[in-house]
């Protein structure tokens, strides 16, 4: 069966005064049908831009510059603009970082998901409603006649991503992009979201790519996980894997620095800074934070290469490593 | 707390001023333009609370009668600014590039004119119906609007709101004027009641150089331009009553819109 979401060569640049800033650079990525993907990286990395470009939503400044984004068969980037439109919301579909400013302040709650069942199923108000109102029950908000007339600022946060997710999933989505669904969260709610983010999931039978820079999340809830770099993807792999074998530089080093209470290992954040992507220059964007940079990574950019099935990785030091002295 | 009881005054005064307006045919003792020789130019008395003119109409029920006239027209061209202003404005705002660029150029335009030229130009070339006051007006407040919309909506287009608007696939159109321009309104509420004094301010200076509402029909501005022919003569009532309507009225609304800003404001609050 084919992916659901392939994405290949995609570049994102912003024009500045100062020059083009490379917020996407050439990143290859692919969607199972099914599966939950953990996007992670720090912050800047390109993870937010590489799902608004999904969405063909980047704006001026920023461009798509190249690559292509293929959705069940179909070239995103190639389609008109009324048909992208009817793909938003109703087979992609995004859960906001933000809830509670992610849902318009001006409107109560339920118009704005039952507003998602006219626009593409073209349901009568009161069928809309029905719908609405199941759907908040479905995600687990008590009283959802109530809660539907409400407005964004008389809800809790955990209510407002509890809404967010309704939205997001009113209209059975095939693909599920969540950025960061639970950074505005506290501990408990954030499980909680995650949990309802992994059952609707399983239910509906979509696609879900979480992004985050929460390794512990992506360690609970995600099949698989791809890492980006300013704005570079440097290793994919299924979640077992990665944490038990990380293989890029970058990815030992973030897994190096999640905190551990278990054993006496202390806590390593990773070192340098991103790398800043105005006119970049050609190569690894992690050399000069690598402990183990060739001179190569600096010119020729590695390309993501399969270290192992399912395991890729995008790494002339880790390649050599893997030549010199292979395992088994 | 004085300044809430001020503004409470005003906002009451404005209420008095429509209720007035509208119940004109109830309250105006006598019938505004009917002419009664005999009361030609009477000072305030009991019958004549605010005096006669030199035709014998009584002063108080023409400057009732007026109240209508000029919050209406300052009402039609406050309404019809807001409108197009909020249309061009969210566009441009929203659209940026081109659109933003001519919108803007043509609002610069506009707004390199003095306001209340304008107006005259506009109606002395138009002709001086009560609809051609009432374009003019709005002409010369459109660029308060549309600028006004224009930089909310820069600031509300970056809103995550907004994006969430954009991923669940609707139109443009619904966007700017469902999901954003409603964020855009409360700077605009006050703007517009400011904007309001103002207009009347506009309609009755329009009128007192005749380029407004036409005699017979009783304006602020017009009466106060008749009654000024009679301060060497010592009939002081007739410019000072229509223009003490006036400067309630403008002050009036100058007053709630201050009020309105500073509570729409949270930086504000406390403060004053």
């Amino acid at each position: 069966m084919t992916p659901l979401l392939e994405v290949r060569g995609l570049r994102v640049e912003f024009d500045t005064d100062e020059g083009t800033v490379g917020a996407v650079d050439a990143i290859d990525l692919t969607v199972r049908r099914g599966e939950i993907l953990g996007l992670v990286g720090e912050s800047g990395s390109g993870k937010s831009v590489t799902a608004l470009a999904v969405f063909r939503l980047i704006r001026p400044p920023g461009r798509i510059a190249g690559g292509s984004i293929c959705f069940d068969g179909r070239e995103l980037l190639a389609l008109p603009e009324e048909e992208m439109r009817r793909i938003r919301g109703a087979q992609i579909a995004m859960v906001f970082q933000s809830p509670r400013t992610a849902l318009n302040p001006v409107l109560p709650v339920g118009r704005q998901i039952a507003r998602l069942y006219r626009l593409h199923q073209g349901c009568t108000a009161a069928e809309a409603r029905r719908r609405t109102l199941e759907m908040l029950g479905l995600v687990g908000i008590p009283e959802p006649e109530r809660r539907a007339g409400q407005y964004a600022h008389q809800l809790s946060g955990g209510m407002c991503q509890r809404v967010m997710i309704a939205m997001a999933l009113a209209t059975s989505p095939r693909l599920l992009l969540a950025d960061e669904p639970t950074t505005g969260l506290d501990v408990s709610i954030a499980a909680q979201i995650l949990d309802l983010l992994r059952d609707l999931g399983r239910r509906t039978g979509a696609s879900i790519v979480l992004i985050t820079h929460d390794l512990g999340v992506v360690a609970g809830l995600c099949d698989r996980v791809a890492v980006m770099h300013a704005g570079q993807l440097v290793e994919c792999a299924d979640v077992r894997t990665l944490f038990r074998e990380p293989a890029h530089p970058y990815t030992r080093a973030l897994v190096r620095s999640i905190p551990r209470v278990d054993r006496e290992v202390a806590m390593e954040p990773v070192p340098g800074v991103v790398p800043s992507l105005l006119e970049a220059p050609p190569g690894c964007r992690y050399a000069d934070r690598c402990p183990d940079v060739l001179d190569v990574c600096r010119t020729v950019r590695p390309a993501l290469s399969a270290m192992a099935p399912g395991h890729e990785v995008a790494c002339y030091a880790t390649e050599a490593a893997r030549v010199a002295a292979p395992r088994g | 707390m004085r300044r809430n009881s001020l503004s409470l005054a005003a906002l009451g005064a404005i209420l008095a001023i429509i209720l007035l307006a509208l119940a004109a045919p109830l309250v105006a003792p006598y019938d505004p333009d009917a002419p009664q020789a005999a009361d030609a130019l009477q000072t305030p008395s009991w019958r004549h609370w605010l005096g006669t003119d030199i035709y014998g109409r009584d002063q108080l029920s023409r400057i009732v009668w007026a109240a209508r006239v000029d919050l209406l027209v300052a009402l039609a061209a406050t309404a019809m600014a807001l409108t197009t202003g909020c249309v061009v404005g969210a566009l441009a705002g929203y659209r940026g590039g081109l659109v933003d660029q001519v919108v803007m150029r043509v609002v610069d335009t506009i707004m390199a004119f003095p306001a209340f030229i304008l107006a005259m130009g506009i109606t002395a070339a138009a002709g001086n119906a009560t609809a051609n006051v009432v374009v003019a007006i709005a002409i010369t407040h459109v660029p308060i609007y549309a600028r006004l919309i224009r930089s909310e909506m820069l600031r509300v287009r970056e809103m995550e709101y907004a994006e969430a608007a954009r991923t669940v696939g609707n139109r443009q159109r619904r966007i700017i004027f469902y999901h954003l321009l409603p964020n855009c309104f409360p700077p605009v509420i006050v703007q517009a009641t400011l904007a309001m004094g103002f207009a009347i301010l506009t309609v009755a200076a329009l009128s007192f150089i005749g380029l407004g509402i036409q005699p017979p029909q009783s304006e602020w501005g017009a009466m106060t331009a008749e009654g000024a022919g009679y301060i060497v003569s010592g009939e002081w009532w007739l410019f000072l009553f229509p223009g003490l309507a006036i400067m309630v009225t403008v002050l009036a609304f100058n007053l709630v819109g201050d009020t309105l800003r500073d509570l729409l404001d949270p930086r504000m609050r406390g403060v004053a």
